[in-house]
């Protein structure tokens, strides 16, 4: 399955947010919606946490691409 | 009577302050074609500047000609930045330049600028509805731009600081000059080839016309339209537009701008998912208070309260409707029972069997009660009923 992506996964918080608040469920729907809606916030904490910092800079060598961490020169 | 000349050297004085003093001619921009260039070797130039009808010497000295980004020649037509003075030992005027642009040159550029924009308009490359929306969080940001200078530090510095764990691949491409622009397409296209980066930002500092002007090349708005990743154009300052921000699918109006388009404030984003927690839980929480809520309300209701309180008040409603049946029988009983007796009574009275009693008797013939003599004929067999019995009798 394709990986959603995150303003996707933003959107479905958003609908489940509504749905749960307009408070027309049935007491088992909204506590499965509760635990659906708490998964995906857990996933894009987890998303936002694992993300790393990464600056690189991309050196092509005739067909072949380098990526080497990136050392910003001092300014003349 | 006595003259009083002033010398020719003082003339040329009177005249150098009087052009001192104008104001005009001592900042003139003018424009005009180069004839009689020659660049001395002390490393001036000289030249004169001229138009249909008329010329102007000038010179530019040679602490101002390293700033030129062109190498004058006859027949250039140029915009020359300078002061008018009098050059005393000649007694002439001439233009002391201390800038120069070519004016020809920008003057094509501008045209060959309009009529890109208006080809690759017509051929649809800048509508909206080819525009790809940029991703609220990209994995990696593709830059492309020089990897030295400001825009590269701009990018980085604005990117960690809305995400400090910003993931940025920077592919280094000359932003100017000759060959610039077949750089920075192969680079976009690279980028998708590759899948490089989830978004791309195509940067470049403030600059000419002519410096911007890769970005106004046919090859890179192709390059950018065929891109499969969104683009985000930041060339120049905020008031240069050039072809590439038409095409891009969405243009910053500065490199450090783009920056922020491209990269989430991950602390908003951070804040809004836990709003929505907080959302969840706030709506659950209601839910069950309202669920609560319903159940204790179910539970007071006198059902639940004094669940024998209504059959027992069915029971005596069941009570008194039985008694009250009871009491209409019993009523209904004693006034037939009076009737009764009364009938009784009457019948009584009215027996045959006590007008027997007092000695009366009843003549019958054959079954039938007689009443008349004339009833009666000789021989006739009769029955006399009396108080205890009947006799069969005969009529003589």
């Amino acid at each position: 399955m394709k990986e959603k992506k995150f303003e996707e996964v933003m959107q479905d918080l958003e609908n489940i947010a509504t749905e749960l608040e307009k408070g027309e469920l049935d007491l088992d729907q909204s506590v499965a919606k509760f635990e659906e809606g708490m998964k995906l916030a857990k996933q894009c904490n987890t998303i936002l946490e694992n993300a790393e910092k990464r600056i690189t800079v991309l050196l092509q060598d005739g067909d072949d691409l380098k990526e080497e961490n990136f050392i910003q020169e001092e300014e003349e | 009577m006595t003259y009083n000349p002033i010398s020719v050297t003082q003339l040329n004085q009177y005249i150098k302050g009087k052009f001192e003093e104008d104001e005009m001619l001592n900042n003139v921009l003018v424009e005009g074609e180069i004839s009689n260039f020659k660049h001395h070797y002390t490393g001036h130039m000289y030249f004169t500047l001229k138009d249909e009808n008329s010329l102007i010497k000038c010179i530019m000295f040679k602490s101002y000609t390293s700033h030129l980004d062109i190498v004058p020649a006859d027949g250039m037509k140029v915009m020359v930045l300078g002061t008018v003075s009098v050059f005393e030992r000649d007694g002439t005027y001439q233009l002391y330049a201390k800038a120069m642009k070519q004016v020809g040159k920008v003057g094509d550029l501008r045209a060959a600028y309009e009529a890109l924009k208006e080809k690759l308009q017509k051929e649809g490359l800048f509508d909206q509805a080819h525009k790809k929306p940029i991703p609220v969080m990209p994995k990696c940001i593709g830059v492309l731009t020089s990897n030295t200078g400001a825009v590269i530090r701009d990018i980085i510095n604005v990117s960690t600081r809305r995400n400090p764990n910003v993931v940025i691949r920077l592919l280094p491409v000359p932003v100017q000059g000759e060959g610039a622009a077949e750089k920075i397409a192969a680079g976009i296209q690279l980028m998708n080839e590759r899948q490089l980066a989830d978004v791309i930002i195509v940067a470049r500092g403030g600059g000419s016309l002519e410096d911007l002007w890769p970005f106004n090349e046919e090859v890179v708005a192709r390059a950018i339209y065929a891109s499969t990743l969104p683009v985000i154009s930041a060339v120049g300052h905020e008031t240069d537009f050039t072809i590439s921000d038409f095409v891009a699918d969405l243009r910053a109006p500065t490199p450090s701008a783009a920056a922020e388009l491209a990269v989430p404030n991950i602390k908003e984003v951070a804040l809004k998912i836990n709003a929505y927690q907080n959302r969840f839980e706030q709506s659950l929480l209601r839910k069950v208070q309202l669920m609560k809520l319903r159940y204790e309300k179910c539970m007071t209701s006198h059902v639940f309260t004094e669940p024998l309180q209504d059959i027992t008040q069915k029971r005596m409603v069941i009570e008194g409707k039985a008694k009250s049946m009871q009491h209409q029988m019993q009523s209904i009983f004693q006034k037939k029972q009076a009737q009764a007796q009364n009938t009784i009574l009457k019948l009584d009275a009215y027996s045959p069997l006590k007008t027997l009693a007092r000695g009366y008797g009843i003549i019958q013939k054959q079954g039938k009660v007689i009443k008349n003599v004339v009833q009666l004929q000789p021989q006739d067999e009769i029955q006399i009923r009396m108080q205890d019995g009947e006799a069969k009798a005969k009529i003589i």
